[in-house]
């Protein structure tokens, strides 16, 4: 949400009258481009190849675990420590810091679930050139070039990555501030002495003096063209009406990648732009800077609401990663040298042998913080996954409840319209699981209160959902009103525990509430003091079925620069300017821990974010935030998830209808279709914009929206086991088909379909008008099951299929077994006793596999009670096998019905139970799609099994 | 509950039933379709899909297409289940609500097997029901006869203004003729006004013709002394020369061809040949004499305009406040253009007019003769304005209650008794005010101005109760919305009142609204009272 109601300040009217006026795109002049921006202004005018950094093997020292050296500025004689590890898990991790700076630079603390366990490394060979390490088995090695100082990393006989292979490692060092007079004095005296001390001696280490050696006289005139430079931007630096202090001046950091044989790289959200990420040598870079961006435009570089530093690389060979750890405004330049050329100029190449391998190259800027990056080094797909897992962890596992369908609005008015909305539902039969209010409900946007007339007793109300077995979510936003009668303010007052403005008083920002304090969520104890507001007792009217919906945790200040927070506002020591990218990614964590706490650690929490980091997979789902009602924005939420999985964040979904504007009844109906079948499933609505509650259209759209969520609540204990699967491994839930099919490049850039889990082909329709859409089915001797009709096609061909309003065309591979419940009910609590219907889709060798996972549902005794059995089908047996034998749960839920796609009719079908008994099962063979159906087997959905076709 | 007291409550429920007319049928299954469902045959699926065995009615596994084999468990993703609720309505509920733990049916006999805790409340719903109902046949009942008094009224006052419309076309008939007759008296009287007023005014001009003259030839000779320097009573062409204003290009250089030219092509003219050069020259001549003031201070208004105050665009990004102007309406611009060509031009007061007078005095009042004209012109015009004006009343009476005439008020105008009222409903920050036929209307409660809802657009009710709905639209624009507008929703009552208002979608307003003209004749409610009991 990002606009306001008529009621609001006046002043905040002005601005939001401003923001708003007219246009439906993002006003780009009100964030920076990259040339606005002094440190990637700066960094990004450094040419390749001149890297003045050498690293000092002398200083070498090697551990274990663990290499240290120095490597040096030659320009400017300052002294880096790089640190070289290898992590367990196939992973490299290179942290680069002053030897000796001013003072301490940030290192982000929180992101990585624990130490990264490392594991030996061994030198090979050292010379006066270089050291070559070993990286364990697997013939893979490291070799450290002195001079310039580069990193190589080889499998065989193969580069895999190269770092600062293009010489752009950069390292802006902490000194004094030069525009003082006495400073201009002692610096050209000390530059003379300098020189007459380098005749003498060259490389002692004076840390002193030698970072004012750069004023050499060789290049006086050059240095003080430098030194006005400075004066522009490393000091301070002013965009639009606002300035930011910069006390310690110029303190980025950079460092290059180059991926040899890799022509497709992903990741680094959150921007709104293609699954594969572009070139940027013709526009600005990527740009990782949590902001609070109204009506986002399409298809470009510029920062949204996260940020995830975490790029992939991919070719048919190996697939990597690199994770810069750093959660100040970033810079991603990624450049290519094949990508000018047309597919003709590449067969060319081919043809004529030319022997140019493709290769990306990538290029990070960080504003201030260390170099600390982790290498993935794959080689799979998945390997990454559970690499990048192994360091921040995985997707939080959600409530069941969180996995159905959610209803909300900007805002749902009052008790009695939540009454009206809820009783919707179940007069058009459709299932819902939450229903949310945004702003409104609070008593003048002070959170954790509530309106006092419009929700004058909310537990009545969250009571009668709950007696429907339904939840809700009330939003809890970071900024915190201004005002001596609001309990929270002056508890946070009175702790100050508020973020500082550079002159030490509490930093107030406009947002929903006017005038408003910003918690400092850096702050570990500030964190407990916020989960203790989760509690019962302390949040007035809440209930065990309220979970929470954190919004404008960028932090969007209204009034700030970009409609952000001053960089230098004060986080305790640290500069905002250090932690910006991760103040969303703590509010998520508080709020999450609040919720864990309130029920005593026993239940698992909701938490819908907007900001985040890496690592935010942990306390919940994200959505894309405030996106519009047009076909384009419905398109690119499948590559703005897809891209999000791939970072771990797998609990992902766009608003489904569009936020801002109105969408047209078939813009709405494929909206739900395709939500339908992403992770996070939410209808929501701007604030001025016509109601859209699904029965608003008609009897046929509501139908139409009503077989949409059904098709949902089908596939729960799919989805639920895709969570489950998430959560154990890391791996996405939504994801791009190159992940399943590494080796087949037509899968690379596929954007407008893709996979859950690894067994649902999805390609929802989101053209205007469209009569068929194209799928590309992948998998060469692979086969798909139209899920609707069952009808099988062959993989690797570009299927056409024809569609009308009602299509959703989706797909199971052949070879998966995938369990529904398709009594599907009001919500999805209502079904935990249902039983399971399986499709068991057979692949060209007849055989299937697939699992199946049941718990409470709800709390965290998952970690020990619950069913995960594999199911599979060969030599016509189909089989249940316990997968956790030491797991404690029992279930109600029985087989009613199992299908199996790409059958031949058998004379008969025994079921065997554990207790031995055989007995006959009715079935129902249909020769023209070649499905059998049995009937009624009724074995116990925890219990071992074997059904025979004979 | 202890499964104790379930167990009795169960029985009492089959006692219940039993003692009522309970026919077996399987679970679910209403009595009407009972016939369909015969223990021990084959059961044929009710769309005739197919036929299967009896005991695979209700037995939790979906066997037929339209659900009908399963009335009575969950297994059907489309079947419907049949509360028999003894003491209250019967009904049908999705099959999806059996078992799913929440009590559905007031009889409780769709949570059989769950282990939810359902209460039996058909007998209290029942009983509340038909006290509403009771309730409501009364209102209605009631409103009914109101609404036969409105339409009673509202005939009458139908056929009141009908006569009154009659009436006043008499009336006006007359007025039409007062006004013509007036209208010749007025321009009679005006005929012989106008004569004499021309004839005084002519007499004046030719008086002030003379005393120019004079003026002028006064003016004549003191410009021949001022111009004879050599006092030789005639001017020469140097002696001309010397007021280089008279120079006829106005070139900056007065030649001495150009000042024979004035003269006449002579060197020199004499006082009496001047007469005819001082024709050429009097408008520019400048008086040696008196430094006259230039001329007149220009009295056209500065233009008056403060700069746009933006006194908090401090805070924020000021590249923002030109946009906002961009985008906000261009319809305004062009209004605002229009308000500021207004606004430049100077006041129509003409101060050359006033100067003439002054110079050359006031046109004397008129004579008494004159005067009695004007003054019979003016009573003749004065009568005749009235007598306009009352037709104009006249007119916009007749429109009126032609206007009111032509309202939809439903089918027997018993919506009439609406028209030109206004009803309020006081909230904890508005004022609503409905003035049916008119407008919807919003006021704060403490203080700002009010807010159209929207303007009487037409009844939308659907097709078969039209009048249950009516719109009002075109309500003052909403920023970034529509413009506002209401629904208001009738329903039965004995009193006229609005009950509530509410905003369920932005700008969207819907107001509940009582009135006995929509209700129904009473005896369709007494079927729907009586007529639903199946046991």
């Amino acid at each position: 949400m990002a606009t306001f109601t008529e009621r609001m300040a006046p002043v905040l009217v002005l601005w939001l009258a401003v923001f708003l006026s007219g246009t439906w795109a993002v006003d780009k002049g009100n964030f920076k481009t990259c040339d606005q921006s002094s440190f990637c202004k700066r960094q990004r005018a450094l040419k390749p190849g001149e890297s003045p950094y050498r690293a000092l093997l002398e200083t070498m020292e090697l551990t274990n675990t663990r290499l240290t050296l120095q490597l040096i500025n030659d320009n400017n004689k300052v002294r880096l420590l790089l640190e070289l590890y290898r992590l367990q898990g196939n992973m490299t991790r290179v942290k680069i810091n002053e030897l000796k700076p001013l003072k301490p630079r940030y290192e982000v603390p929180d992101v990585l679930i624990r130490e990264p366990p490392t594991e030996p490394l061994s030198l090979l060979s050292q010379d006066e050139n270089g050291v070559v390490l070993s990286l364990g088995a697997e013939s893979q090695r490291v070799i450290l070039s002195a001079r310039p100082f580069r990193l190589d990393i080889m499998e065989g006989r193969d580069v895999v990555m190269s770092l600062n292979s293009r010489g752009l490692l950069a390292f802006e060092h902490l000194r004094m501030r030069k525009d003082t007079f006495s400073y201009k004095v002692t610096s050209t005296v000390a530059s003379v002495w300098n020189n007459i001390k380098r005749v003498f001696s060259s490389s002692q280490a004076d840390p002193e003096a030698e970072k004012k050696e750069e004023a050499d006289p060789a290049a006086q005139p050059e240095a003080a063209k430098e030194e006005e430079k400075d004066e522009d931007g490393m000091w301070e630096e002013t965009f639009k009406s606002h300035t930011d202090s910069k006390p310690n001046g110029p303190s980025a950091v950079s460092l290059d990648f180059s991926l040899p044989g890799v022509e497709h790289v992903y990741g680094i959200p959150e921007h709104a732009d293609t699954l594969r990420l572009k070139t940027t040598e013709n526009g600005d870079p990527y740009r990782l800077y949590n902001l609070d961006v109204f009506q986002y435009e399409l298809y470009n570089p510029m920062a949204l609401y996260g940020a995830v530093p975490v790029m992939l690389a991919h070719n048919a060979q190996r697939t990597t990663g690199v994770f810069w750890l750093n959660a100040a405004e970033t810079w991603v330049d990624i450049s290519s040298n094949t990508a000018g050329k047309t597919v003709f100029g590449k067969m060319l190449d081919y043809v004529q042998g030319s022997n140019e391998t493709p290769q990306t190259d990538v290029r990070w800027i960080s504003e201030s913080g260390i170099i600390d990056v982790f290498i993935m080094l794959g080689p799979t797909p998945k390997d990454v996954f559970s690499q990048y897992a192994s360091l921040t962890g995985t997707q939080a596992f959600p409530p069941l409840a969180a996995v159905g369908y959610h209803q909300c609005r900007w805002n749902y008015n009052d008790q009695e319209d939540v009454a009206a909305v809820d009783a919707g539902f179940d007069e058009h039969d459709i299932p819902y699981d939450y229903i949310w209010l945004d702003i409104e409900h609070t008593d003048g946007k002070r959170y954790f209160t509530w309106d006092p007339h419009k929700f004058a007793t909310p537990k009545e109300m969250l009571q009668g959902l709950s007696d429907k077995k339904r939840k809700m979510v009330a939003i809890v936003d970071p900024h915190i009103k201004v005002d001596s009668n609001y309990k929270i303010h002056n508890e946070i007052r009175s702790r100050s525990f508020y973020i500082k403005n550079k002159d030490g008083g509490d930093y107030e920002g406009w947002c929903w509430p006017g005038s408003a304090g910003y918690p400092d969520f850096t702050r570990a104890d500030m964190r407990d003091w916020w989960a203790s507001m989760f509690a019962y007792n302390q949040y007035e009217g809440s209930m065990e079925n309220l979970d929470t919906w954190n919004d404008m945790n960028e932090p969007s200040v209204f009034n700030g620069p970009e409609v952000t927070m001053h960089k230098d506002a004060m986080h305790g020591a640290w500069e905002h300017r250090d932690v910006h990218n991760i103040y969303g990614f703590y509010v998520q964590m508080a709020t999450a821990e609040g919720l864990i706490q309130r029920s005593g650690g026993v239940e698992r929490p909701f938490v819908l974010t907007r900001a985040f980091f890496a690592g935010s997979q942990r306390y919940g789902a994200v959505w894309t935030g405030d996106n519009a009602a047009e076909w384009e924005h419905l398109k690119i939420s499948i590559p703005m998830c897809l891209s999000l999985g791939l970072v771990g964040i797998s609990f992902c979904g766009a608003d489904v209808g569009g936020f801002f504007k109105s969408p047209n009844t078939e813009l709405l109906v494929r909206w739900y279709q395709t939500g339908a079948y992403q992770p996070f499933f939410r209808a929501h609505a701007h604030l001025d914009t016509p109601r859209r509650e699904p029965w608003l259209f008609g009897p046929e759209n509501t139908a139409l929206i009503r077989e949409a969520v059904r098709q949902r609540y089908t596939l729960l204990p799919y989805w639920y086991l895709q969570f489950y699967h998430a959560h154990r491994t890391g791996e996405p839930i939504m994801r791009p088909l190159w992940v399943e099919y590494p080796e087949d490049p037509a899968t690379f850039a596929l954007e407008d379909e893709f996979l859950i889990g690894r067994d649902l082909l999805v390609h929802p329709v989101t053209e205007e008008g469209a009569r068929g859409v194209t799928a590309y089915l992948p998998g060469k001797d692979q086969v798909w099951f139209d899920v609707h009709t069952f009808q099988k096609h062959n993989g690797a061909q570009n299927l056409y299929i024809p569609v009308t309003m009602s299509s959703i065309p989706v797909f199971q591979r052949g070879g998966s077994i995938i369990p529904r419940k398709i009594r599907v009910r009001r919500s999805s609590s209502c079904m935990m006793q249902d039983p399971y219907t399986l499709y068991v889709a057979l692949n060209l060798q007849r055989t299937a596999e697939g699992e199946l996972y049941i718990d409470d549902g709800h709390t965290f005794n998952y970690e020990k009670e619950f069913i995960h059995r594999r199911l599979s089908f060969a030599n016509n047996v189909l089989s249940s096998v316990n997968l956790a034998p030491e797991a404690q749960f029992s279930t109600g839920s029985w087989i009613e019905r199992i299908v199996i796609l790409g059958a031949s009719k058998p004379s008969k079908v025994l079921l065997k139970t554990d207790d031995g008994q055989e007995s006959q099962v009715e079935f129902d063979f249909d020769a023209s799609m070649s499905v059998l159906t049995l009937r009624k087997p009724g074995m116990n959905a925890g219990a071992d099994w074997n059904v025979m076709l004979q | 509950m202890t499964s104790c007291q379930t167990q009795y409550l169960l029985m009492l429920l089959l006692s219940v039933g039993v003692s009522a007319v309970e026919v077996q049928r399987p679970r679910g299954v209403p009595l009407s379709k009972r016939q369909f469902y015969e223990e021990g045959k084959p059961f044929t699926c009710l769309d005739g899909s197919r036929t299967i065995p009896f005991d695979r009615v209700n037995d939790d596994y979906c066997d037929c297409k339209d659900g009908s084999d399963e009335p009575g468990t969950a297994a059907c993703p489309n079947g419907s289940f049949h509360c028999t609720n003894a003491g209250f309505r019967p009904g049908f509920i999705p099959s999806s609500r059996i078992n799913d733990g929440i009590c559905d049916c007031c009889d409780t006999t769709d949570e059989y097997n769950s282990g939810a805790a359902c209460q039996n409340t058909c007998r209290d719903l029942g009983r509340k029901e038909r006290e509403s109902l009771q309730k409501m046949a009364e209102i209605t009942k009631e409103g009914f006869l109101l609404k036969q008094q409105l339409i009673q009224e509202a005939k009458r006052g139908l056929e009141e203004k009908k006569a009154k419309q009659a009436d006043i076309q008499i009336g006006k008939k007359d007025l039409e003729a007062r006004v013509e007759a007036l209208r010749t008296v007025k321009e009679t009287a005006e005929q012989p006004e106008k004569e004499a007023k021309e004839r005084h005014l002519k007499a004046w001009e030719e008086q002030k013709a003379v005393i120019q003259m004079e003026k002028d030839k006064a003016k004549m000779a003191e410009v021949l002394s001022e111009l004879d320097d050599d006092a030789d009573g005639s001017v020469s062409v140097a002696e001309l020369l010397s007021h280089s204003e008279l120079d006829p290009d106005s070139d900056g250089s007065f030649t001495e061809a150009e000042a024979q030219g004035l003269l006449g092509g002579v060197d020199n003219v004499d006082s009496v040949a001047f007469e005819s050069v001082w024709n050429n020259i009097k408008d520019k001549y400048a008086s040696e004499a008196n430094t006259e003031t230039p001329a007149e201070v220009e009295t056209t208004v500065e233009e008056v305009r403060e700069p746009p105050s933006d006194n908090d665009s401090e805070q924020y990004p000021e590249e923002d406040i030109p946009e906002e102007e961009e985008e906000d309406d261009d319809e305004e611009d062009e209004e605002e253009d229009q308000e500021d060509g207004d606004y430049k031009s100077p006041p129509p007061t003409q101060t050359p007019d006033k100067k003439e007078d002054d110079d050359e005095g006031t046109m004397p009042p008129f004579d008494q003769e004159t005067q009695n004209l004007i003054d019979a012109a003016q009573k003749a015009r004065d009568a005749f304005d009235e007598a306009e004006r009352a037709l104009r009343e006249v007119d916009d009476q007749v429109k009126n209650l032609e206007k009111e005439i032509s309202f939809d008020f439903g089918p027997n105008a018993e919506f009439a008794y609406l028209y030109s009222q206004c009803y309020e409903l006081s909230t904890s920050e508005y004022i609503y005010r409905l003035c049916p036929f008119n407008r919807m209307s919003q006021k704060p409660k403490f203080g700002g101005s009010e807010t159209n809802l929207g303007s009487w657009g037409h009844w939308s009710g659907p097709e078969d109760n039209i009048y249950s709905l009516m719109k009002y639209e075109h309500g003052t624009g909403c920023w970034q919305g529509p413009n506002r507008s209401t629904t208001i929703k009738l329903t039965c009552g004995k009193e006229t009142v609005v009950i509530s208002v509410s905003e369920p979608s932005r700008c969207e307003y819907l107001m509940e609204f009582i009135s006995p003209a929509i209700c129904q004749e009473p005896s369709s409610l007494d079927a729907a009272l009586h007529g639903h009991e199946e046991l």
